[in-house]
């Protein structure tokens, strides 16, 4: 039963990760644009809601209503202002700016935070639990994290494949030059996909929050689950991003039940097994089909 | 009326001058070929005309409207569309999914989905493939299709026929004829001189970035053309001077 536990417990962390993961993968897909500050922008996200909590009061599961908005609102600037400049600069630039850029928010959060742990109470949600088998239960907001996390993908698939700014989206990622020519906007449609990008992940940073405690630093070790979610997933795959978070967070359960200390080391051997047997990741297209 | 217009333009290719100075007009509705070697500026005329380049000196004039300044995709809008050499498909969406994606100007006009199949209805047939997957004829139609799926009043054709079987290649000018009895004005680069002086009704010959030789293709004779090709003569005559 432990076991069956370790795995129940893993999937449901394995929806966060791939709320964090999401938007990580959309922005790389189409403008090839890695952001280390992906993390750091989910803690902050977390910070906003506790500046918003000591101000207004109440439960913080209301300050999604105003995170998530903001969250997208200043993607689609930071992309207009900072990102599209860095992209103009060559390979280096936008990794050298989103390193800067991780660096600025997790000192700025130091600075006006402390380095003390914090986190968000959500009250009698955070022990409730339901019990599903004998000796395995499962936290009644991991449930909900995780139920937001389908409905994230599904929606983002949803939009992606469904809508005209999707499309857009789609065929920027395969094919930039071609996506210009085709009269689709590329500043519009790079702005979009930060601005989707920061709202999920402001989604997962609040959740993360509820979830366990966090401080300035956190969001590297965020953005690094992030990362290997996406790696284990697929590429360009929000179904693999998802399934890529749900290995993940199994092997970290899975691992921590065998040796408490070691729940994120075996998360890192998956996904460096999964690098160096099939690179496509999980759920990956074939190499000769892709792109 | 004068569609489009390019003015004095001088444009370089890297480090190398690839226009010199170039003057062209091209009327509403007329089939331009513009031919020459590799690396004569063919390319590079192009890329000055669908926004990816911009003239070092000179401007570009649409419907008498300066537009060296936009954007590919801005230039899409005004009714330019590029078809580019190697198609450039999005090989991972869908051939429909390709298709739609050139509708996102929502320019009016007679191009659909519907129309595009009917042109080439053996694309049709295809619509739920990667475009990936497709043969180089079918590819090629796909790029002409999404291209037209924008509406278009000029419409700009890199190298149609490059890698393509003849049978596809004859294919590919009928319809081109097609596209043009809707009124849209065309503009091919080809290397592949024969098809592109049958289909037009003005030909320009560009080398090291000038034009060297212009008319009506019925008027250049084949040793003209192979002068302003190639910068010399080739005919029998030269060889014994030489």
């Amino acid at each position: 039963m432990i076991w069956l536990n370790a795995v129940v417990q893993g999937l449901l962390l394995g929806g966060l990760y791939a709320i964090f993961a999401c938007g990580l993968s959309l922005m790389f897909g189409v403008m090839r644009l890695v952001n280390l500050a992906h993390g750091d922008i989910g803690v902050l996200a977390a910070y906003f809601s506790i500046i918003l909590i000591e101000h207004l009061g109440g439960n913080p599961l209301w300050t999604f209503a105003a995170v998530v908005p903001v969250a997208a609102l200043v993607g689609y600037f930071l992309q207009r202002f900072l990102f599209d400049r860095a992209l103009d600069g060559g390979e280096l630039s936008p990794l050298l700016v989103t390193f800067g850029l991780s660096i600025v928010i997790e000192n700025l959060l130091q600075q006006t935070f402390g380095a003390n742990d914090q986190s968000l109470n959500i009250g009698a949600l955070s022990y409730q639990s339901w019990k599903i088998a004998t000796d395995v239960y499962v936290g009644r907001l991991n449930v909900i994290i995780f139920v937001i996390a389908v409905i994230v993908i599904v929606g983002l698939q949803l939009f992606l494949s469904k809508t005209r700014t999707g499309l857009a989206l789609r065929a920027t990622a395969d094919n930039r030059r071609a996506a210009s020519l085709s009269g689709i906007n590329p500043k519009r449609t790079r702005s979009i996909a930060t601005a989707i990008a920061l709202a999920t992940v402001a989604i997962g940073g609040l959740f993360l929050a509820m979830r366990t405690s966090f401080a300035p630093t956190s969001g590297s070790s965020d953005l690094l689950f992030a990362f290997e979610a996406v790696i284990i997933g697929g590429l360009g795959n929000l179904w693999g991003t998802l399934i890529g978070g749900i290995a993940l967070g199994i092997a970290q359960t899975v691992g921590s039940q065998i040796n408490a200390a070691d729940g994120i080391l075996i998360g890192d051997l998956v996904f460096l097994a999964i690098l160096a047997f099939r690179p496509q990741g999980l759920v990956g297209l074939k190499s000769e089909v892709a792109r | 009326m004068t569609h489009l217009r390019l003015d004095r333009v001088t444009a370089y290719y890297g480090h190398l001058q690839a226009l010199q100075e170039l003057s062209l007009e091209v009327d509403q509705g007329e089939i331009l070929a513009v031919i020459g070697a590799n690396g004569a500026g063919k390319s590079t005329l192009l890329s000055l005309i669908s926004g990816e380049q911009a003239p070092r000196e000179g401007r570009v004039f649409f419907d008498d409207i300066d537009i060296t300044s936009l954007a590919p995709h801005q230039r899409v809008r005004k009714g330019i569309a590029l078809v580019p050499e190697g198609r450039h498909l999005f090989g991972t969406l869908s051939v429909e999914d390709n298709l739609r994606s050139g509708a996102s100007t929502r320019r009016r006009g007679t191009w659909d989905l519907d129309a595009v199949y009917e042109l080439f209805p053996f694309i049709a047939a295809r619509r739920k493939h990667r475009a990936a997957v497709l043969s180089g004829g079918e590819q090629q139609a796909v790029a002409i299709g999404r291209a037209l799926m924008s509406n278009p009043s000029l419409l700009l054709l890199d190298e149609v026929s490059l890698g393509l079987a003849p049978v596809i290649i004859r294919d590919l000018y009928a319809a081109l004829q097609r596209i043009t009895a809707e009124g849209t004005t065309l503009l091919v680069v080809e290397q592949n001189i024969t098809e592109a002086l049958a289909a037009a009704n003005y030909a320009i010959c560009l080398l090291e970035g000038r034009v060297v030789l212009e008319g009506k293709p019925d008027t250049l004779s084949q040793r003209a053309i192979s002068q302003a090709y190639f910068g010399h003569d080739l005919g029998p005559s030269s060889k014994a001077a030489s």
